[in-house]
């Protein structure tokens, strides 16, 4: 999946995945009989096939939304680990007498379509019984017959469907989380029984208080009200007892308080108005109260995801396998594939072209270009020789290399990144809830108010003093109050991802909502990601030459080259000599006819060049304006003299400058963040109208960390990123936001993944998390209001329980209306989404 | 009136049934995950005669 220059691509669409085919798969007329298939990779035909061969064609019908077009990945891997008896004793659990079940994580599970295919596994391998995906963890139940079938066939044959397989990590913690789902699941279910049946026996007394009612049939009714609150208080309610005890044993105070003050009270006051026979009770209220609070709690718990920890971050950087080379055999041999996890230094192994290095190394033989953009975010390929070291993560672009292997797993450079990652996401600061914060003066407030209605009561009616505090407790609880945030979040998420911004819980939206520091990474965020010809200045009869030429390279420049000279016209032949990281020699015949006349051309970097040819007046100051826009000039030499100049760039994307300039207008201090070479980021920053002090280049993953560290001493800081050398400073930033077509290990880091193309989708996140802050406000306004408005009839001894009852769900009602009624994330896109 | 004594006791008891009922389907993990059934329900309405040979 190399990043190929938009006019290298045909107009057919992959038959798989339906992203355009680069021009040198697609098939000539007639080649496959009458219906033309072409693949945008090999991936996607190997899956095209495998899954027309099991007879689910049906699967291409089923309408994939076309934001989720992405090309297949498979492995060839034979997955012999997972047949291991270690393997099997910690993953595999019996079920019966012949099955076993076995969760794995699948890479590439995307849209509901992945799901209708990973399914119907069942149909076509004899022996599995069960497949069922979940869609939000990516995580397949597998039940099969060990008898019929066994793992790594099963694995297999996923694989070959476009899902590598990994085993789930961590299955402690995803017990434990799924044991704390069910748990509040079933409290909440508990509490809402408990609240519906009060209301119902509630319904009854107050029917019976104005038509009369047997003096048995109300203690009856009143009985078992009470025992509903009391299971209901004791039961699931417990959770807020123990969080108002633990709150103030450690002197704090927060809405926990309150809460637990009015079940106490209103809970005690109607056990001893049920034992005196006389007097109000509030069951229905408490019981409503405490559902409703179990609610919100739901809510809030559902939305925040569990960060995802450094091993498994590796996953999706390093292949699980890797080709080993016998010891004493020769270089040339052909590896057998081990887990990564059986390599120790001192091994050699073997990496063909595409492949990704399984671990750090030095290079024994091969020479090779690398994409190292993992690790450094640079975008040009470098190439490396033989006893140069290599890490792991890193993309051999061709040639097949040995490496001897120094360190694997967490040890390599990139476990250590990803260990960063995790701690890193670690020391990011905890967020005080907002009506956490608003806790200590309602705690103040709703009591100085008892008080204050039990004084006056003791001088108008003694009696009744007692009773109009409970009652004003009792109304008073901030039940819509703990509602009014993560409905509020709840609401505004689940639009933001209709919109293509996925955000990862409610507390990001309440950060970005803020001002501060703006980081922005360059190469793929601001920028297109690729390189591209932007100038040509010279001989242009030397075009297809040097296309052809180019073709012999894999490299991001060459291809850059051959997408503006290129096509190569017919019958043309090159002959490469020197092939170098900074630039390419050879001979190019026109045509294969014997008279046709060679041109001897070197195309390269200035300082390449230099080494071998003249360069003339008119292009040195061809290459000092090239240099200017902070763009890398290629020269072409003919026969020891230059003869053109063409400039490279990476070019800025539409809507860069618009969108900065925005988020500078909503208050952020935008600043420049990149890997790239100092020069190339100034000149981005002066296109986009910043100051070059805001601007650094060269800044290596670790000091990329530092500095978010440096800008959150200065307040809020938002990182902006796409790439595995952002990963860290996402996951340390107050709100780490991974733009579209990101590494999967930034996407995991980041709060926020951007799901559709162009910084615009930046603005709109900003924007919408200030919107949607305004509705929390707004939902806390109103259900204060509701508070002091019963407080009012609570004081003036006008408050019914009946009111109490009423006004309760009625404030709930009003917030959970507000929350998804109000737009947050729906306001008309400010960039539309570019046509592909 | 004097049903009532009655009556309540049973509707307690149906009450507590399906009470009872939510903990099981909670406990057995029915309503462990809520996205991916909402997405599957869609996928079966596909003719059953094309898929039947592969499952011999």
């Amino acid at each position: 999946m190399i990043n190929v220059s938009s006019s290298l691509l045909s107009d057919l669409a992959c038959a798989h995945c339906g992203l355009p085919v680069p021009c040198a798969l697609a098939p000539a007329a007639g080649q496959e009989g009458e219906r033309l298939q072409a693949f945008c990779c090999s991936g996607c035909r190997t899956v095209y096939f495998a899954i027309h061969e099991d007879g689910l064609g049906r699967f291409y019908d089923l309408g994939r939304e076309l934001d989720e077009r992405q090309p297949a990945r498979t492995t060839d891997r034979a997955y012999t680990e997972l047949d291991d008896p270690s393997f099997t004793e910690t993953h595999v659990e019996a079920v019966g007498e012949r099955h076993s079940a076995v969760e794995l994580y699948l890479e590439g599970v995307h849209c509901a379509s992945c799901m209708w295919l990973i399914e119907r596994l069942p149909r076509v391998l004899e022996g599995v019984t069960e497949v069922s995906l979940d869609l939000r963890r990516s995580v397949a139940r597998v039940v099969w017959d060990q008898q019929r079938v066994s793992l790594p066939q099963i694995a297999r044959r996923l694989d070959r469907l476009g899902y590598p397989v990994h085993p789930a990590k961590h299955l402690d913690l995803a017990r434990t989380r799924r044991a704390e789902d069910r748990r509040q699941l079933a409290r909440l279910g508990i509490a809402g029984a408990l609240a519906g049946n009060a209301m119902l026996f509630a319904f009854a007394l107050w029917g019976g208080a104005f038509s009369g009612m047997a003096e048995s049939h109300a203690l009856l009714l009143r009985g078992v009200s009470l025992a509903f609150a009391l299971l209901s208080v004791f039961g699931p309610g417990r959770v807020f007892l123990a969080g108002a005890w633990s709150a103030v044993r450690a002197g704090t105070l927060h809405m926990d308080v309150p809460v637990a003050v009015a079940l106490l009270v209103g809970t005690g006051w109607g056990a001893a108005n049920v034992a005196r026979g006389t007097g109000e009770v509030y069951f229905e209220s408490i019981t409503a109260v405490v559902f409703l609070l179990l609610v919100g709690r739901w809510i809030q718990h559902r939305q925040t995801r569990s960060a995802n920890d450094a091993v498994e971050l590796l996953y999706s950087l390093t292949p699980s396998t890797a080709r080993r080379l016998e010891s004493g055999a020769e270089l040339h041999a052909r590896g057998t594939e081990v887990p990564v996890a059986a390599l120790a230094p001192g091994d050699r192994v073997e990496v063909l072209a595409g492949e990704t290095l399984p671990a750090d190394g030095r290079l024994l033989a091969g020479r090779a270009g690398f994409d190292l953009a993992t690790l450094t975010g640079e975008s040009r390929p470098v190439v490396l020789s033989p006893g140069e070291e290599v890490h792991a993560g890193t993309l051999c672009l061709d040639g097949r290399v040995v490496l001897e292997v120094s360190r694997t797993g967490v040890e390599s450079r990139l476990g250590q990144l990803m260990q960063l990652v995790e701690r890193a996401s670690a020391e990011k600061p905890k967020l005080v809830q907002r009506t956490d914060r608003m806790a200590k003066r309602f705690v103040a407030a709703t009591l100085t108010a008892a008080a204050l209605t039990a004084l006056l009561w003791s001088f108008l009616d003694p009696a009744r003093a007692v009773e109009q505090a409970v009652a004003l407790l009792i109304v008073t609880c901030p039940c819509a109050l703990g509602l009014a945030t993560p409905l509020a979040f709840q609401a505004a998420i689940g639009r933001a991802a209709r919109r293509g911004i996925l955000i990862k819980g409610g507390e990001v939206l309440e950060r970005l909502a803020g001002v501060g520091t703006l980081l922005l990474d360059k190469t793929g965020t601001l920028t297109e990601g690729r390189l591209r010809v932007t100038t040509f200045e010279g001989d242009e009869s030397v075009g297809p030459y040097v296309a052809a030429l180019e073709q012999q390279v894999a490299h991001g420049a060459a291809r850059a080259i051959l997408a503006e000279l290129g096509p190569v016209p017919p019958g043309f032949r090159a002959e490469p000599g020197e092939i170098a990281s900074t630039g390419i020699e050879g001979r190019v015949w026109p045509s294969a006819r014997a008279e046709a006349r060679a041109r001897e051309l070197a195309i390269g970097s200035e300082a390449w060049i230099r080494s071998r040819a003249e360069v003339p007046e008119r292009f040195e100051r061809a290459i000092a304006a090239i240099l200017l826009a902070g763009e890398s000039p290629v020269l072409i030499a003919e026969e020891r003299a230059t003869v053109a100049v063409l400039s490279l760039s990476d070019p800025l994307q539409k809507g860069a400058r618009e969108a900065v300039e925005q988020l500078e207008a909503l208050g952020w201090e935008p600043q420049l963040l990149s890997g790239d070479h100092p020069a190339t980021v100034a000149a981005v920053a002066l296109k986009l109208g910043l100051d070059s002090q805001e601007s650094r280049g060269g800044v290596s993953p670790e000091a990329k960390l530092d500095a978010v560290f440096a800008a959150r001493a200065n307040g809020l800081t938002v990182m902006v990123g796409d790439g595995v050398n952002d990963a860290a400073a996402l996951s340390a930033a107050d709100g780490g936001v991974a733009v579209h077509g990101g590494a999967e290990a930034s996407l995991r880091a980041a709060d926020v993944f951007l799901s559709r193309p162009g910084i615009g989708a930046v603005v709109d996140l900003m924007e919408g998390a200030r919107r949607t802050v305004d509705v929390v406000k707004r939902n806390l306004a109103v259900s204060l209001a509701y508070n002091v408005f019963a407080a009012g009839l609570a004081i003036a001894g006008v408050l019914h329980p009946l009111h109490a009852a009423a006004l309760m769900p009625l404030s709930s009602l009003t917030v959970v209306t507000l929350s998804y009624r109000s737009r947050t994330f729906d306001a008309e896109p400010r960039n539309p989404r570019p046509a592909r | 009136m004097d049903l009532i004594f009655l009556v309540v006791p049973i509707a307690l008891a149906l009450a507590g049934f399906f009470v009872f009922a939510f903990l099981w389907s909670v406990k057995s993990g029915q309503l462990d995950d809520l996205e991916s059934p909402a997405v599957r329900m869609l996928h079966d309405d596909e003719p059953s005669a094309r898929e039947t040979p592969d499952e011999s």
